[in-house]
This record gives structure tokens, sequence and C-alpha cells, in this order.
């Protein structure tokens, strides 16, 4: 349960960061927190008590393994992650050519 | 097993083969790019017309990707919504990729925006047909990931920002759509939509389905720039290039939000008359929000990104009422909205094309120099204000019958209100824009090549008769069929193991 907890804990202090921060980068380290709480998260959901690694072979029984399935979708969900990411990363490198700082109080050229 | 559902998966290949194609050698050969854009949208266009016969002889049709069949392996699924929603995203990726012939000259590197926009109908497509939870997510980003960039494709100071804003919120969303997939994951063990539907019907839904509810209202409703959720939208659809904010104000918003709403909450999960009656005041709320912000807005593209706000509360309301009348008259509304906005963007991307300015106080007697973009935008305004015959009166004045029918006058009232501002902000475009006096300054301007004129010609002209769609013959094979689809609910599961068989 504490580990839970303890994922919720670290999805909650991505959104605070993306919130709460100014400074460009650090919004863009938030997101990769709270996603990566996101991917624990799936990792968790499919972990069983003193599992093992889900690996056929002639001897072991085919019993208690951990869910497979969730751990290939994570690795599809941390590519995703890094193609945005990198795609963040590469706006926020533009946002500094142009503007010359990454604090997002200074960066307001669209209002209405 | 008939060989019909081969075409599914062409509606993704063909796409994604047109970006790698497009990226391979569009760099070294000029004219590629164009041709293989306007090819590929127009095989597509296609598809998906054949599709609404494959469909009225088949009935719905699954496709298992690599024969491995569902539950286990990926399914692919062709039914009434997904065709009417394959046809509306291919008829407008069309218009727009002819637009684009023209109006992308003023860009250097025409290729990367062909390869982003092809890789974006993918994503689109794949969102509409997959009939799989998890691939849904993939899909939505890879959408999501190539508007990122799109819209920041001037790299200027302003579409650097909206983009940057954009991307967060964003995969903000993404991020909590697939939290609520883990969630349904974790309680199903399946993801499969079809299937994960029949577990869900037989162990009842207990806490996890409002859980689960509430992270998918935020996820698709951040994509679809629902009331609270909006914030991104009125900077991001104006920054684009006008081709782009057509397809992001046309589609985009609808296909990876409205749909995939409408797919889970009635396919998937199954909708309680709590998540309707949310569903229809967030929906009131974007409307008149959306009309009242769009009101005092100058600049010509911001004020339509605040007018798709409040369009689409007009589709998210006609869908919440979930009677036969107010879905019809949602879905209805959804394809006459992208038509008609994606006009007004390419509009407005023809007046900043000749004149260079989206200002509406420095315009004024355009239409004078400009006749082809002056008259389609005086259809489209029309038709987005709600007068007749054009399409947008019918579908609006069937959602406004469906909501006093269903008894909410409450909500009738505002979407009628909401229709008249909606009449007095283009009342205003059309003033200081096209009529009244030409200025001086604006003397030398001509009107713009043939290609941007031939798509905003189609697509005023889809306005004009659009309204046919209503007409019971042809509402029968469309409209009709895609609202049963909606209306059979969770019924989906037993349509799609049919199928199989």
């Amino acid at each position: 349960m504490t580990v839970y907890f303890l994922c919720l804990v670290l999805f909650s202090l991505g959104v605070y960061c993306i919130l709460r921060k100014r400074n460009v980068i650090k919004i863009i380290v938030g997101v990769i927190i709270a996603e990566y709480a996101v991917n624990l998260f799936f990792i968790l959901v499919a972990y069983r008590m003193n599992g093992r690694a889900p690996i056929f072979s002639r001897k072991a029984e085919i019993v208690n393994m951990v869910d497979p399935l969730p751990q290939a979708l994570v690795l599809t969900s941390i590519v995703i992650g890094l193609a945005a990411t990198a795609l963040l990363v590469a706006i926020a490198m533009r946002i500094y050519e142009k503007y010359g700082t990454f604090d997002i109080t200074k960066i307001r050229e669209l209002r209405g | 097993m008939t060989a019909a559902n081969n075409i599914l998966p062409l509606f993704i290949i063909t796409s994604l083969a047109g970006a790698f194609l497009t990226s391979l050698v569009g760099k070294r050969v000029k004219w590629f790019p164009d041709v293989m854009g306007s090819l590929t949208t127009f095989v597509l266009f296609g598809l998906s017309l054949s599709a609404i016969w494959l469909t009225n002889i088949h009935g719905t049709l699954v496709y298992s990707v690599g024969a491995w069949k569902p539950p286990f392996g990926i399914a692919m699924v062709l039914d009434s919504l997904t065709v009417f929603m394959l046809v509306t995203v291919n008829l407008v990726a069309f218009c727009v990729a002819i637009y684009s012939i023209n109006y992308m000259e003023k860009f250097t590197s025409k290729w990367k925006f062909y390869t982003l926009f092809l890789l974006m109908l993918a994503g689109m497509n794949g969102v509409i047909i997959t009939g799989d939870m998890f691939n849904l997510y993939v899909f939505l980003e890879i959408a999501s990931v190539a508007s990122y960039a799109l819209v920041a494709f001037g790299t200027e100071k302003f579409e650097l920002e909206a983009a940057f804003k954009y991307a967060i919120m964003g995969t903000l969303g993404s991020l909590f759509t697939l939290l609520g997939i883990v969630f349904l994951y974790s309680y199903t063990s399946t993801l499969n939509m079809a299937d994960m539907a029949t577990v869900l019907a037989e162990k009842g839904l207990k806490n996890i389905g409002l859980m689960v509810s509430v992270l998918f209202i935020m996820g698709f409703g951040l994509k679809a720039a629902l009331v609270p959720f909006h914030a991104w939208l009125p900077d991001a659809h104006p920054s684009a290039p006008a081709p782009i904010s057509a397809m992001l104000s046309g589609v985009l918003i609808k296909s990876l939000g409205v749909y995939s709403l409408c797919r889970i909450f009635y396919s998937v999960i199954g909708i309680t008359s709590t998540f309707s009656s949310i569903l229809m005041f967030l929906g009131a709320l974007s409307m008149v929000i959306g009309v009242f912000l769009a009101i005092g807005q100058w600049d010509f593209k911001r004020l339509l990104a605040y007018h798709s706000i409040s369009q689409i509360g007009y589709v998210i309301l006609g869908i919440g009422l979930g009677t036969p009348l107010g879905i019809l008259g949602g879905l209805f509304h959804l394809f006459n909205h992208s038509i008609f906005k994606s006009l007004l963007f390419l509009n407005s991307g023809a007046v900043e094309y000749a004149t260079g300015t989206r200002d509406l106080q420095k315009m004024g007697g355009l239409a004078q120099k400009m006749p082809v973009t002056g008259t389609t935008s005086l259809i489209a305004s029309m038709s987005i204000a709600g007068i007749p015959p054009f399409n947008g009166f019918w579908s609006k004045l069937i959602i406004i019958i469906a909501a006093v029918q269903a008894g909410r006058y409450g909500y009738a009232f505002w979407a009628v209100l909401a229709s008249l501002l909606t009449l007095a902000s283009f009342t205003k475009v059309m003033k200081y824009a096209f009529m009244g006096n030409l200025r001086e300054k604006w003397n030398q301007i001509k009107e713009v090549p043939f290609f941007m004129k031939l798509s905003m010609g189609v697509l005023a002209f889809i306005c004009v008769v659009g309204g046919v769609l209503g007409l019971h013959s042809v509402r029968e094979v469309f409209l009709q069929l895609a609202t049963k689809t909606i209306l059979e609910g969770v019924k989906y599961a037993e349509i799609v193991f049919q199928s199989l068989q």
C-alpha cells in the first residue's frame, strides 16, 4: 500500500512542478516526473507478491508470475514520452533563442 | 471472415507510407511533397467513401492485427460511427492538402510540413479505427506530437510560446488518459475495448467507474477543449499555419476528444445519467463561455478559435442528451462544424496570404478584390451562425428540438442564446473584413491562387448542400447508422465478437 501511496506522491510532485514552476526547463522536468509516476504505477499494477519474471522454461511451474503485458506497454509508453520530451526541449531551446529567457512570466506575447 | 476487412489497416498504412515517402524523397524532388500529400489524402477519402458501402453490405467489420485474434491481439473495428468519423476527417484532410499546395509556398521546407501533416492524419485515423485501449493511447500521442510540432512550424516568437503551452497541456491530458487506461486494465485484465465492455458488464463498475470516468473526462476534455480545460486552444489554433488551424479546429479536437469520449463512455463503460448530465453541463458551459470570449476578439483567427470552443459545446450537449435525436443532432453538427470551421480558417489564411494581416480593424472591403474568398466566407459565416438553409441551421435546430423534447428547457435557451451571439460576432467579421469601402493600401492585392480557391469552393459547396444530409433518405445511410451505433452502447462488445466469427 505504501508503494502505491509513494507513486501518487511522485505524480502529485510532477503536477505541482508543472503548475507552480516558472522556469521552462523545470516545467519540462515536471512533465517527465509525472510521466514516470504513471509508468511506475502501471508496473506496480502488474506486480504479484513474491512474483517471478514471466519466463517460460521446462522445469518452472507456471505459478505466481508477474503480468508481462504492462511491461511491454510501458516500454512503448517510455518511447512515446521520449518523443514528447525531445520535442518540448527543442521548443524550449528555440524559445530561449527568441526571448533570451526561460522565465514564463516574461514569455507573454499572446494575450486575450 | 471476408476479404472486405482487409481495407481496415489501409487507413493507417496509406498515411504512414505517405509520410515516410515524403520525408525520404521530398527533400530532393521539389514537386514530390505536393503530389504525395494530395494523392495520399485523395486515396484515403476514396477509401472512407467505399467504407460506407462496405459497412452497408457487411455490417461491422473487425480486423485482427497480425492474425492474433481478439481479445489477445490488437483489433481494428469499422462500424458506422467509425465510418462517419473517417469520412469527415479524410474529407477535410483532402481539402486542406489541396489548399496547402499554394499556401505553403511561403514556408521553406514544404516536405517537413507534409510529413508531419500525414503523420497527424495517421494518428487521427488510428484513433478512430482502433478497437484497443492502449493502441488508442499510442495513436492519440502520434497525432498530438505531430500537432505540437505543426503549431510551432513557423518558429516565430508567439508560435513557439503557443506550441509550448499546447504541448505541456496536451502531454498532461494524455497522462490522465493513460492513467485511466491503467486503472481499467488493472480492473478488467484486458485491453480490447469489446472484451473490456463485457468484463465491466459482468463485474459491475463499483467505485472504479467514477475514478476512471473523471480521468477520461479530464484527459479527453483537454484534447476536445471543453471549457475548464480550454486555455491552450485560443493560443495554439491561431498560431499554426492556416491549413493546420483548419485541421486542428476542424477535425483534431473532434477525433481525439469528442469521438474518443463517445466511444469510451457509450461503448465501453456504458453511460450513466450522472455522466450524461456532466457532459451536458460542460457542453453548455463551453457553448456560452466560448461565444462570449469570441465576441471581443479582433484577431480573425483567434476569434475563430474561440468559436471552436463554443461549437464543440453544441456537439457535446447533443451527444450528452443521450436521446436518439440529440445524438443525431450532435453528430450532424460535428460534421457541419468540421466543414465550415475549416473553411473559415482557410479563408483567414487566404486573407493573410493576400494582405499579411489578421487584424480585423486593418481590413475592409476585401470582398471587392477577393470575390471567391469573400463569397465562401460569407457562406461559412452564415452556416456557423445558423441561418437557413445552410447546414449549420439544421443541426443546431435538431439539437435545440432534442433539448426541448428531453425537457431540458434551460439548455435549449442557452443554445439559442449562443447561436444569436455567434450571429452577432460573424456580422462583425463580415462588416470589418469583407464589406464596406476598400482601403487605399489594399488596392494592389490579388485574389489567391487556383488551388486555394478550388479547396475553399469545394468546402463552401458542401456547406450549401450539407443540409441535404438531414433529409430522410440520406440520413438513413450516414447519420442514422452512426447514431444507432452510439445508442447500442455496450452491445458493442457483442457485435464485435459476432463479426469475428
